[in-house]
């Protein structure tokens, strides 16, 4: 074979080669530097359930609970509330909590343990882009503009205004999508609740 | 190119081309001689990337990022401890608004005069990157204050990824690095904003510039300047870039730190605008501030982002929205087909379309800073449908536009 002779196709399948080879070698290369950024083992660990006593609890009163840094509202409702909840339902957009995120334990009007019916656990995370829905009992509050007179308690997610009622159960055409979650939480005693495990004890 | 043969110039000149690079992109770069006001904002932006580097470079010895210091190192040790170190703080934080201050106004002026138009499509995409690098380098900045706008600010933007079907959820807690915003999130945003992003901006400012040395500049009256040369191939309607734009930008320099150091000295957080006040409280994650708003920068997309309603159970569809208000953007040298540039030699109405933009995209961003209301979203609706019918109708409208005679040579207006 003459030196000076090029064999393109030789030539061109020795380019190919290389550079399948060397896409090949940047894949691998790439995954430890992509995988750093998942949660460390530190960061899982925190992800452990935590315990909430509620033997303080009145009716009426919310009490927050940090649980994988975000906020969990454990909150007790009145027997007027659990009446309402029942019938006010006109007005939200997923009433049986169908597309919302619970345990199949609490997929009902009070999104809660039959055992412990008015006593609600739920993520303290906005559906629309996750804030912090504020607890708003009655009217006596800034936003009483946006909830109407006829207002019977409920959250207000002050970023853009969705309303939840006292189930967390979104209203019709809201920012939100759906119903506040509910997190696996588990009932140790009647005033100690697990949240970040779930229990079967309903 | 000349070249010096002697001398220390020569010496250089003969292992590295320094006289040839002055030349070509300074001292015989051809610019048309009928720039106005707009053609400032191209250099005073360089002027703004110095200013952040600098002052960058100087915050980055003595930020610390780690949750349990950075608010305490940037409100205690920079603004109070470190000698000076509440004016390099507030050249950053005003520098941020100011750079996309130049750059909206840099890329009117591209509307005005069709920059973006051929041969310079390249140009403005180059320039679109740079702007979504700019994005990102702002948006991650406003995260290592860690006060309470920093961390619901980067709360409800990264939740935007986990509005994303199927892979959402993951990919946040991906980004992250942690079931919440916290420590590693700090970390990792940090390391974007003072090392990965910074390189990839100047890359692409590199490009940007090369692209724009090789067609030449556009002007104001859209006359491609190289289509008249004199006898020597200069064209007649060129003058150097260096000494005569390089004199009268800094005229443009001047009267731009005047309004810098206004803002600097007296009011470095504008009103809450260019600092939220939320942001002078630690970052709390139990507790969300009475009103979230991105800072004006991201208002405009923000806005469209909240006109549109979810659908079927999903905040996704207006996260395409936000999205697309921006890759649009790319489009536009593909979108508009008149092939006469400047804004001078165009139909009235095409005038008016583009002054009612202007004012949507104000609107959008205004609306962006305040809660929202029934009225005011159905305002936002009204004006994302102007945003978009303005661009993706484009290819329709422009082609019954009826265009003024252009003239040859450009003109000294």
């Amino acid at each position: 074979m003459s030196a000076d002779a090029v064999d393109n196709s030789k030539r061109r399948f020795l380019v190919s080669a290389t550079t399948v080879v060397g896409a090949v070698g940047a894949g691998f290369v790439a995954v430890p530097f992509v995988k750093s950024w998942n949660p460390s083992a530190r960061a899982l660990a925190a992800g452990a359930p935590v315990l909430a006593d509620i033997s303080k609890l009145e009716e009426g009163q919310m009490i927050t609970v940090e649980w994988r840094g975000k906020p969990v509202y454990v909150l007790k409702r009145t027997d007027d509330n659990m009446k309402d909840l029942a019938s006010d339902v006109d007005m939200l957009a997923d009433i049986n909590s169908d597309m919302s995120k619970q345990p199949e334990y609490c997929k009902n009007v009070g999104r809660s343990y039959d055992k412990h019916t008015k006593v609600s656990v739920m993520e303290g995370v906005c559906t629309h882009l996750g804030c912090a829905p504020k607890y708003v009992p009655d009217l006596n509050n800034p936003y009483a503009g946006a909830l109407g007179s006829d207002w019977k308690g409920g959250f207000f997610c002050p970023c853009h205004g969705s309303i939840y009622d006292l189930s967390g159960r979104v209203y019709k055409s809201m920012p939100a999508p759906t119903n506040l979650p509910v997190p696996p939480h588990v009932f140790k005693s009647d005033t100690v609740i697990l949240i970040g495990q779930d229990g079967s004890n309903a | 190119m000349e070249q010096k043969s002697n001398g220390l110039m020569g010496w250089i000149d003969a292992r590295y081309p320094a006289t040839k690079t002055w030349e070509k992109h300074l001292a015989k770069y051809y610019t048309p001689k009928n720039f106005n006001f707009w053609y400032f904002f191209g250099s005073l932006a360089f002027l703004v990337l110095v200013i952040q580097i600098l002052s960058g470079v100087f915050l980055t010895m003595f930020y610390k990022p780690d949750t349990a210091l950075a608010f305490q190192s940037v409100e205690m040790g920079i603004m109070r401890d470190v000698e000076w170190g509440w004016l390099i703080r507030y050249f950053h934080s005003t520098g941020a608004s100011a750079f996309f201050i130049v750059i909206y106004l840099h890329m009117f002026r591209a509307l005005l005069y069709g920059s973006y138009k051929k041969p310079r499509e390249l140009i403005w995409i180059f320039g679109m990157l740079i702007f979504l690098a700019l994005m990102a380098e702002g948006f991650m900045g406003y995260l290592l204050p860690w006060g309470q706008m920093s961390f619901w600010g980067a709360q409800v933007i990264i939740n935007l990824v986990s509005a994303i079907p199927f892979v959402g959820e993951g990919l946040g807690i991906w980004v992250r690095g942690d079931f919440v915003i916290g420590d590693a999130t700090l970390n990792r945003f940090f390391s974007l904003h003072v090392a990965a992003i910074p390189l990839i901006l100047v890359g692409l400012i590199f490009a940007h510039i090369v692209a724009l040395h090789e067609v030449g500049s556009n002007n104001p009256d859209g006359v491609e300047i190289k289509k008249n040369k004199d006898a020597n191939g200069i064209p007649l309607d060129g003058i150097p870039f260096h000494p005569y734009y390089s004199v009268k930008d800094i005229v443009g320099v001047i009267v731009f730190l005047m309004f810098f150091s206004i803002v600097v000295f007296f009011m470095p957080e504008m009103f809450g605008y260019f600092i939220e006040h939320a942001n002078f409280e630690p970052a709390n994650p139990l507790k969300t501030p009475e009103h979230i708003a991105p800072v004006w920068y991201f208002t405009p997309y923000y806005s469209v982002l909240r006109a549109v309603p979810s659908i079927a159970g999903s905040a996704f569809p207006g996260v395409i929205a936000m999205g697309a208000s921006i890759v649009v953007l790319f489009f536009l040298p593909w979108l508009d087909r008149n092939p006469v540039k400047s804004i001078r030699y165009r139909a009235n109405w095409y005038k008016a379309l583009l002054a009612i933009f202007v004012v949507a995209f104000i609107i959008l961003g205004i609306l962006g800073t305040l809660s929202p209301t029934d009225g005011r979203t159905l305002l936002a609706q009204i004006c994302t449908v102007y945003y978009f019918a303005f661009f993706l109708l484009m290819p329709i409208y422009t082609k019954f536009e009826k265009n003024k005679p252009v003239p040859e040579r450009v003109t000294m207006k």
